[in-house]
């Protein structure tokens, strides 16, 4: 009999891994989107808990609009990162100060 | 232990391993294949929790779509990996203290008597004929089947947004415009030239 806390303790430590791959990561663009990916992983991860828990659909319904919109997002991110590095030859986020006053 | 819950900590431990590996391998391409393990086996976890449905949605259109193209960017760009690297050894104790704090903070919030098994015990599983897909069909389709519209409308923009950004037209490239194919005249394509007949001895003989 697993409880729901492990579920949602899991979800936790997953959401704290991705915000640490963005701290770790902040240069390279990639891997901050995937971290972002892995982030929106783990909040799906307590919508699926908490919907089987409670006997509740409405929460898988959720989940798959987040995973629609993370995928639009995926999308659109990468195609800005390759615009980004057709113009500037880099996506090293330091490089990246041109709006800089 | 029962299988479920040998599967739910079997699949807990490769997700979490394959997450610390996400955000600490060196090569984006690695990241991106344990990103693709972190996915498969969250979508293992999620089949434990009777969503079948998303646990399918999960492994087709995240590791099908989304992971392939995260690798096609990744190898199509040029990227400096050393310069990448800088600063994380300079940022690993702060990343690792708020982790650490959240992980606990949360821990204690989530772990305790309000999320335990006497208080939210598992629900009984779905008889052999249950349908997750049907269920969450019929919802979509009544219920939500505006927002359900909205979402096709987000995919769209998403799309023409995507293309458009990365569309370019190279003046180099050779392309067709089937305007002007179409609207060529014989007297642009075929040009008469008089030429004179030679007679048959004189072309030999030089």
């Amino acid at each position: 009999m697993i409880p729901l806390s492990h579920y949602l303790i899991l979800g936790a430590i997953l959401f704290a891994l991705s915000v640490v791959g963005i701290f770790l990561n902040r240069k390279n663009l990639v891997v901050i989107l995937m971290a972002i990916e892995l982030l929106l992983l783990a909040v799906n991860m307590n919508f699926v808990a908490f919907s089987h828990y409670l006997q509740d659909t409405a929460g898988q319904i959720f989940v798959f609009f987040v995973l629609t919109v993370a995928a639009a997002e995926a999308a659109i991110g990468l195609a800005i990162l390759i615009v980004l590095f057709r113009n500037r030859r880099t996506i090293n986020v330091e490089d990246l100060d041109s709006l800089k006053g | 232990m029962t299988f479920t819950q040998l599967t739910f900590y079997l699949f807990s431990a490769v997700l979490v391993f394959a997450a610390t590996m996400v955000i600490t391998m060196r090569n984006p391409v690695k990241c991106a294949l344990f990103l693709v393990l972190a996915f498969f086996s969250a979508a293992c976890i999620w089949m434990t929790l009777e969503a079948e449905f998303l646990a399918i949605v999960l492994v087709l259109v995240y590791v099908g779509a989304v992971m392939v193209l995260f690798l096609f960017v990744v190898m199509m760009l040029d990227i400096n990996l050393a310069r990448m690297r800088e600063g994380f050894t300079r940022y690993l104790p702060v990343g690792a203290v708020i982790a650490v704090v959240m992980v606990v903070e949360m821990t204690l919030v989530l772990g305790s008597a309000n999320f335990s098994s006497d208080r939210l015990p598992r629900p009984t599983p779905h008889e052999s004929g249950y349908s997750n897909t049907k269920e969450l069909g019929e919802l979509l389709y009544t219920d939500y089947v505006y927002p359900f519209e909205i979402a096709g409308i987000i995919l769209l923009v998403a799309i023409v947004a995507a293309i458009a950004l990365t569309l370019r037209r190279r003046p180099d490239t050779k392309y067709q415009n089937p305007a002007n194919q179409v609207r060529v005249k014989r007297e642009d394509r075929i040009r008469i030239v008089k030429v004179e007949s030679e007679s048959a001895s004189g072309g030999e003989t030089e």
